[in-house]
């Protein structure tokens, strides 16, 4: 069945998922009430593995979300079928040139950061997975840092937040996570803080979520 | 001096898969553009030039300059090109294909090229081939099941798509890289139709104006 008996929209998630966080802050922003069903990508091997889930998402990851009769994956395709499905309020600008800087600064994370310290990898990677985690958030903050200088305002592109700052703070939660030491990037922090203080970013948060463990919950 | 006047820009290294997305994206789009090679490997990495910073802040190829900015993420550049230039089409008119598309490509350029690219295998170091093919078979898996449901003669159906510029070069690196293909029959017959597509063809790696004549076509 493609959607649950309530007809809402239902996300497949992991609190601690930067990947899913953006989608769930989205949803957030464009106040489009959905249920949640976690998948837990530690325990029992993984569950994101099993047959079940497999079903759902053949790509066997999170997030995933099944809505309007169709079940899609990957948290920038979610965001902009959701953009262009809800648009109120924009998370993407009007203005073509600032719509491929919103892409281009979201990209640089999804692509560019997240993956290269993911969970899948860093447990490949092992015993230096600490170091290889900073080393790839430094190396892609140091390049975001320089590219927000022009393109930021309050927010990452200008002064409306965008798909760009859904990116930023599951990512700047991930590098605190990881130990770098964020003082030297001062745009990315100021951009941080300030989406912060908005809700949609707060009840999205990892600590905040149904599956959150006792000890990590606000 | 007018944008409009002024050829764009493309830096591109012959073997960069995201590169040749965006060459392939400009071909099947028609639009006539200037190459500047950068060679990822000599001198450390052309890349990382402090000329080529204030070109790109991000230090990677592809980067594309028009209309008067400079833009880099080659999926940022497609969809830009495909909202101002956007015949043909490169994104389906239907939202849900659309969002189909978009999955396709991103679990490409996010999922399984960023795991095999230059640098990271470099940071591995002698286990490399290995991890190339660990990651590329497993993004292969999933996409393979995907395509099971979404493909017609193409990614999606019977149109050209985004999702079919990021397929074509993961497919070259997958061979590259030594992966048994026999196991992907929807990806291994859909890379083959488009091969013989002109636009797949004129952005080939092996006939850039940077291709070493040992790898021309």
């Amino acid at each position: 069945m493609a959607s649950s008996p309530s007809g809402k929209p239902v996300l497949y998630s992991y609190f601690r998922s930067s990947c899913s966080w953006r989608v769930r802050i989205a949803l957030a922003l464009k106040g489009i009430t959905y249920d949640q069903v976690p998948v837990n990508l530690l325990k029992d091997g993984g569950q994101q593995l099993a047959a079940e889930f497999q079903v759902v998402n053949p790509m066997q990851q999170v997030p995933a979300l099944k809505i309007d009769g169709i079940t899609l994956s990957q948290s920038l395709a979610i965001i902009e079928y959701l953009e262009e499905t809800r648009p109120n309020p924009r998370l993407l600008p009007q203005d073509q040139k600032k719509r491929a800087q919103v892409r281009m600064i979201s990209d640089h994370i999804v692509s560019g950061i997240q993956p290269l310290q993911n969970l899948a990898v860093l447990q490949r990677v092992g015993e230096k997975k600490l170091e290889w985690a900073q080393h790839y958030i430094t190396n892609g903050f140091q390049a975001l840092e320089r590219i927000l200088k022009n393109t930021a305002g309050r927010y990452c592109v200008g002064d409306e937040v965008s798909m760009a700052d859904l990116c930023l703070v599951p990512q700047v939660y991930n590098a605190e996570r990881y130990k770098v030491d964020l003082a030297l990037y001062p745009t990315i922090t100021r951009i941080n803080k300030t989406l912060l203080e908005l809700e949609a970013f707060q009840v999205s948060h990892p600590t905040k979520q149904p599956d959150t463990p006792a000890e990590l919950r606000a």
